[in-house]
């Protein structure tokens, strides 16, 4: 990858990074206030008072961000400041909306009404394999040993759903997995394995895979020896994705392969490549498959759509909530969000936008913005290739993952499932996007450790030349 | 609960929570300009070499080409200043050796701060400084040996 070279000579390394870890503590203590403070507003805004387990609930919650701002303290120390808060945050914020809703269930007798204190459990997880993760990966790099298993686990994870016993299919689409009464989603894990084996497999062959090869029309096409492993991979991934009707997930592979496909060889020819393909594809998906068919016609005219079954009325309602929410919302408590099927996950935004308006969504965006920031600032200053193609990577399923929901819940794009991260219920994406999280800050401290300096005076630098010439040389 | 007391509890959340959103921004713009050098570093070089951008001016001492010193191009040489380098075979390499054993793009030499690194390209016989194969980015030194193929390239004032 030529930008190694030019960033190394560039200057841009030159700078020493602080550590800055007081600042991380300092935005942690702000995380906590929009979590606790937004369990408090639901408490006040539902029930007009502040609710009685809130001690239990900030403590609980203080806990998990001290303990895993501690472990970064100890065993990352130069790592990313911004990015720990942020998701804290986010965890924060979600835990509370959550709770919002549970409150509205269970007054309305749903018979699920714990989502919050379950997110609650699988966050407490999540931390818990956060600090794991950081702890035993002392270097990332270790992780390109396993390229080629860590692509063969995420096969198997996403084929996990379809073995007989463990398999479930909820909602039509066949992507869980049950073992021992917890329900699963593998393909959240799967991503993460792959952006390793996509990294690990193009750092090794991404001049190859530039250089070698013919010229069709406008694009250099790579040999088929250099792009087959690779292609395989994304192919059979793509295919079960297909099979088991899981069209966000479908979208974020894709988005994520090309992502990182473009990153590791420089060639604009593969945005047009894909570009190509995804057109052909949606086609192809719009003729043959009637639920991409609705889907479609749902987003171009929402309203005609409204009355009917399968029909639009939940993109309406959630359009109709955010918009009665206008700019600053109507307060935790005071909106209707249970008119909104499934507001815990997908469309938790749009609970968002209706009780805490668009300067909350606004906020929550640039929080996504910033975490894919520090994703591709970290790609930009890490000195080594796989940990760039990594950092790149997970950043890429982070933004792609936004994308495609927050543009699904506000009408911008057609809808298709995925949750939002950390906000949504979903215990599995919480898990791994904590995963997510703990790799990005291993890459970001390895990349802003100073270098150790291995000739610090230069008179030094030239007698050990010297000594070093007559014994090998002469 | 008063309609205004709700009101300001609302406004209260957003503020913190675009509080919250601008520290972070804060905190990342300290990151992006002037993140301080610790004095250790500060210490020998001259202010101009820090500046990104700037034109790199040899500090005394400080290698100034690479130099093919044993095989079949000796004396071969490229300027540092053009860095970063590549090595092999290939016609866009800036040392090109007719060496079997090195690859068509074998090896690079790129700067980090004062420091000058070999990273290997993926080679078929691999790059090694002193008797070591390298599988990283690898600091040299002056004078240090990095081997590719039956080639060795030293880094000379």
């Amino acid at each position: 990858m030529s930008q190694t070279g030019s960033l190394m000579s560039g200057g841009l390394m030159t700078f020493v990074h602080r550590r800055r870890r007081g600042a991380e503590l300092f935005l942690l203590v702000l995380a906590l206030a929009v979590g606790i403070g937004a369990y408090a507003a639901v408490g006040l805004g539902l029930e007009g008072e502040v609710p009685a387990d809130i001690v239990g609930y900030g403590g609980w919650l203080t806990a998990l961000i001290v303990a895993a701002h501690v472990t970064v303290r100890v065993v990352a120390p130069y790592a990313d400041p911004v990015l720990l808060p942020l998701v804290a945050a986010l965890n924060g914020l979600g835990l509370a909306v959550l709770r919002r809703l549970d409150i509205t269930y269970e007054a309305l007798g749903f018979d699920q009404h714990t989502f919050a204190r379950q997110q609650l459990t699988w966050m407490t997880v999540g931390v818990v394999l956060f600090i794991i993760t950081l702890v035993v990966l002392r270097d990332h790099r270790v992780l390109q040993r396993f390229t080629y298993t860590a692509g063969l686990v995420g096969i198997v994870l996403l084929i996990l759903p379809f073995l007989p016993v463990i398999g479930r299919e909820i909602n039509g689409a066949r992507i869980w997995i049950n073992v021992a009464g917890f329900s699963f989603q593998p393909g959240e894990v799967a991503k993460v394995m792959l952006v390793i084996a996509f990294s690990g497999y193009l750092v090794l062959h991404r001049d190859a895979l530039a250089l070698a090869g013919r010229r069709v029309v406008f694009v250099d096409l790579p040999r088929g020896r250099d792009l087959g492993p690779i292609l395989a991979m994304f192919g059979v991934s793509m295919m079960i994705l297909v099979l088991q009707n899981d069209l966000g997930s479908s979208l974020l592979f894709f988005g994520l392969f090309l992502a990182m496909l473009y990153v590791a060889t420089e060639r604009p020819g593969w945005l047009v490549v894909g570009a190509g393909l995804f057109a052909a594809g949606a086609l192809a998906a719009y003729t043959f498959v009637g639920n991409v068919q609705n889907r479609f016609n749902f987003w171009l005219n929402p309203m005609d759509y409204y009355d009917v079954t399968p029909g639009s009325y939940q993109l309406v309602e959630a359009l109709f909530g955010m918009g009665w929410g206008g700019l600053i919302g109507r307060g935790l408590g005071n909106g209707f969000p249970e008119r909104v099927p499934f507001a815990y996950s997908d469309f938790i935004l749009s609970t968002i936008g209706e009780e805490l308006g668009l300067t909350a969504v606004m906020a929550i965006v640039v929080c996504y913005g910033l975490i894919v920031e520090r994703a591709l600032r970290i790609a930009l200053i890490s000195r080594d290739g796989f940990g760039k193609l990594m950092a790149v990577g997970l950043g890429a399923i982070v933004a792609l993952q936004v994308f495609v929901v927050i543009g699904g819940v506000t009408g911008l794009i057609p809808l298709t499932g995925l949750t939002t991260p950390f906000l949504s219920y979903g215990g599995s994406s919480l898990v791994a996007n904590w995963v997510v999280i703990a790799l990005l800050l291993r890459i970001s401290d390895q990349a802003r450790r100073p270098a150790p300096r291995m000739d610090p005076v230069a008179d030094e630098a030239e007698a050990d030349s010297e000594h070093t010439q007559v014994v090998k040389l002469k | 609960m008063s309609e205004l007391t709700l009101f300001l509890i609302r406004a209260a959340f957003l503020a913190i929570l675009w509080i919250f959103v601008l520290s972070a921004i804060s905190v990342i713009r300290s990151d992006m300009f002037g993140a301080r050098v610790p004095e250790s570093a500060r210490g020998g070089a001259p202010k101009a070499e820090r500046k990104p951008g700037k034109a790199r001016k040899p500090r005394r001492g400080a290698p100034t080409h690479l130099l093919v010193v044993e095989g079949e191009n000796p004396g071969t040489r490229a300027e540092l200043a053009d860095a970063p380098l590549l090595i092999g075979r290939g016609s866009d390499a800036a040392i090109k050796l007719d060496d079997d054993y090195v690859s068509t793009r074998h090896a690079r030499i790129a700067a980090s701060g004062d420091e000058w690194f070999v990273e290997d390209l993926g080679s078929t016989n691999g790059t090694y400084v002193g008797p070591v194969r390298i599988t990283q980015p690898t600091t040299i030194g002056l004078g240090v040996q990095v081997r590719v193929g039956k080639t060795i390239l030293e880094l000379r004032k």
